[in-house]
């Protein structure tokens, strides 16, 4: 019994002849393995490295390295929800943003409301500083909000 | 002074255009026509001189002359060589790129086959950062009319020459926006910057050689093989005859405003508009009818001005600095950078500001080199210290002292971005000193202190 379906190696797989060699194809199987199951599991990132020809240990290094990828036992919620707080956005009320989000869900960032229905995130700038202060709901940007509108997305989420 | 009235944007031209992204459209603007000439009458040498004449400098922060890096490439190398795109705009307060790729991906994509073709790269890889997923989307649908309409794949418009792009997402970490580490994160690897030389020119991905170019510059490359050397040259100012070391800032450039001003956008401008006609003329004024105290010229790593010290010769004070490569500089700051323009107004804690910069840093660094992972990380503790009042007088040179001494240019880093961390918190305890130690006199508490920590989970 395999973890990665036939559908999602056969992604994989799809992204080796794009690349010189096999070991490039880490962060696209990453990013396809965790999309499908919101984390990437031990025993997946065993199934990677045998489809790329690593071994594990090379591919769990790059994972981690990225502290996007999640890994055993740290399953994202339905919605990831990134709020920035990088500069421009701090100026412009993000760290009171965090702050509401935090007290609203009843988590910290880092954190996945117990419901599985969000994570939510704290993240540095994400380039959506003429809409400040911005979100990114999963990897959309969201802009201009006050708490107003961050007070009826989390909603929005928590319902989805 | 340079004048900016009446100035006819190139480079966003088409960004208000309904379906700005399509193929189609693109084409009936006189799209790809370029490149086909190119293709059909230019040997790429010729193409490469003529960047070189151009002095087209890239755009994503060092601001290297963009026809010596190619120049840079063995001569008659067997091959591969490649093309990265670097769309891993990360640096704070920047969304340049960002407005290029998401409401002209083909203008970028044009930049991209014409230089590919001008370095002989057979393949372009084209690393984007995961945060712009609208953007990854439409460069993804834009790709793939190129393939459909054959301006890439096999044997391109009959000329014999091949490319294919392939679009590869990133993951969130800001270090992969230096060349080597982001050359080291598509080969699927931490993205370790690697010690130069060797640059990637000559061992670049897969340790062939490869040019990291920039999505504004490569928009500047469609633009100068259409519009000409002579159009390029016409915009922004010459060499400075003070600065020897100065090579001019020709060319159209995009600047970000965000921060206090009342419109935050990205205005198009020739090379070297001053902060102040930037920030009043294009962006609005300073929001909420405030003074702007400080303002960051070009992403926070470039450092910050301070809008009222006067400079030497009598030429107004540091607001009044033109934004080309040679300016920033006259004010102490590190340079021009991306050119993102963020504005702080005269309520805002400086001590806030830098406590925002290190915490960005800290998180940053990738943590290969001590320096650079201790060093960010303890000016960050001290700006905590100083941010809940209880800042000590030799806080200040300990923060200076670290702040001199991680980075490049002191020489005890790989790449750069602890000269970038170092450069706003050097640059704002000088210039800001008397807030930093009324703070610490007063013992005052940020607005921004919690009784308990954030939890930094992440």
């Amino acid at each position: 019994m395999t973890i990665l379906t036939q559908e999602l190696r056969d992604k994989i797989l799809s992204y080796v002849p794009k690349y010189p060699n096999k070991r490039a194809v880490t962060l696209p199987a990453l990013h396809i393995v965790h999309d499908a199951l919101r984390h990437v599991p031990h025993e997946a990132i065993v199934e990677i490295a045998e489809l790329l020809e690593l071994h594990p240990s090379e591919v769990y290094d790059t994972m981690t390295f990225y502290e996007f990828f999640k890994g055993e036992g740290e399953r994202l919620g339905k919605t990831r929800l990134w709020i920035c707080r990088g500069l421009a956005c701090m100026l412009r009320g993000a760290y009171e943003l965090i702050e509401q989000a935090e007290q609203y869900l009843g988590i910290r960032c880092g954190q996945t409301t117990p419901d599985g229905q969000v994570t939510l995130e704290f993240a540095e700038c994400i380039g959506a500083c003429d809409g400040a202060p911005a979100c990114l709901r999963n990897d959309v940007h969201v802009m201009n909000m006050n708490v107003e509108k961050l007070n009826n997305l989390l909603r929005e989420l928590k319902n989805l | 002074m340079v004048s900016t009235m009446n100035y006819e944007p190139v480079l966003l031209a088409r960004i208000n255009k309904p379906r700005s992204q399509q193929l189609e459209g693109y084409r009936q603007d006189g799209g790809y026509e370029t490149f086909a000439r190119v293709l059909r009458e230019m040997k790429p040498e010729e193409v490469v001189a003529r960047v070189k004449e151009s002095g087209l400098r890239g755009r994503g922060g060092a601001g290297f002359p963009t026809g010596i890096k190619w120049a840079f490439l063995p001569k008659n190398h067997p091959g591969p060589v490649y093309l990265a795109v670097n769309a891993d705009e990360s640096e704070p307060c920047t969304y340049n790129n960002r407005i290029l790729m998401e409401k002209d991906p083909h203008q970028v994509l044009e930049g991209v086959l014409i230089s590919s073709y001008a370095i002989q790269a057979r393949v372009a890889f084209f690393y984007i950062r995961y945060e712009y997923g609208d953007a990854y989307r439409i460069l993804h649908e834009s790709i793939d009319e190129l393939y459909q309409s054959g301006l890439l794949g096999q044997n391109i418009l009959n000329s014999g020459y091949s490319l294919d792009i392939v679009l590869h997402r990133g993951a969130g970490a800001y270090i992969c926006g230096e060349e080597t580490g982001l050359i080291e994160s598509l080969e699927g690897k931490r993205a370790w910057p690697r010690i130069k030389p060797p640059f990637p020119a000559v061992e670049g991905a897969f340790r062939k050689p490869t040019i990291v170019n920039n999505v504004e510059t490569l928009a500047c490359v469609t633009q100068i093989m259409r519009r000409g050397v002579e159009w390029f040259r016409s915009l922004g100012v010459p060499p400075d005859p003070k600065n020897p070391r100065d090579l001019g800032s020709y060319g159209p450039k995009l600047y970000t405003l965000a921060g206090h001003v009342n419109e935050p956008k990205c205005v198009e401008l020739p090379m070297g508009v001053t902060v102040r006609e930037l920030v009043e003329r294009y962006g609005g004024g300073v929001w909420k009818g405030r003074k702007a105290k400080a303002v960051n010229p070009g992403g926070i790593s470039m450092g910050f001005l301070r809008c009222d010290l006067p400079l030497k010769n009598g030429e107004g004070t540091e607001y009044d600095i033109p934004l080309d490569f040679n300016g920033p500089g006259r004010a102490g700051c590190l340079g021009l950078g991306t050119g993102a323009v963020t504005v702080i107004d005269d309520q805002t804690s400086m001590i806030d500001v830098v406590h925002n910069v290190c915490q960005f840093f800290s998180h940053e660094s990738c943590g290969q080199c001590t320096p650079c992972r201790e060093g960010t990380g303890w000016m960050l503790k001290i700006m905590e210290r100083l941010r809940r009042g209880r800042g000590r007088r030799e806080d200040l040179d300990i923060l200076l002292d670290v702040a001199e001494r991680i980075g490049i240019i002191p020489g005890t880093t790989i790449c750069g971005l602890a000269d970038g961390a170092g450069w706003p918190v050097k640059t704002a305890i000088r210039k800001f000193r008397d807030e930093f130690e009324a703070a610490i006199r007063e013992g005052k508490v940020s607005r921004y202190v919690r009784p308990l920590e954030v939890v930094a989970t992440h």
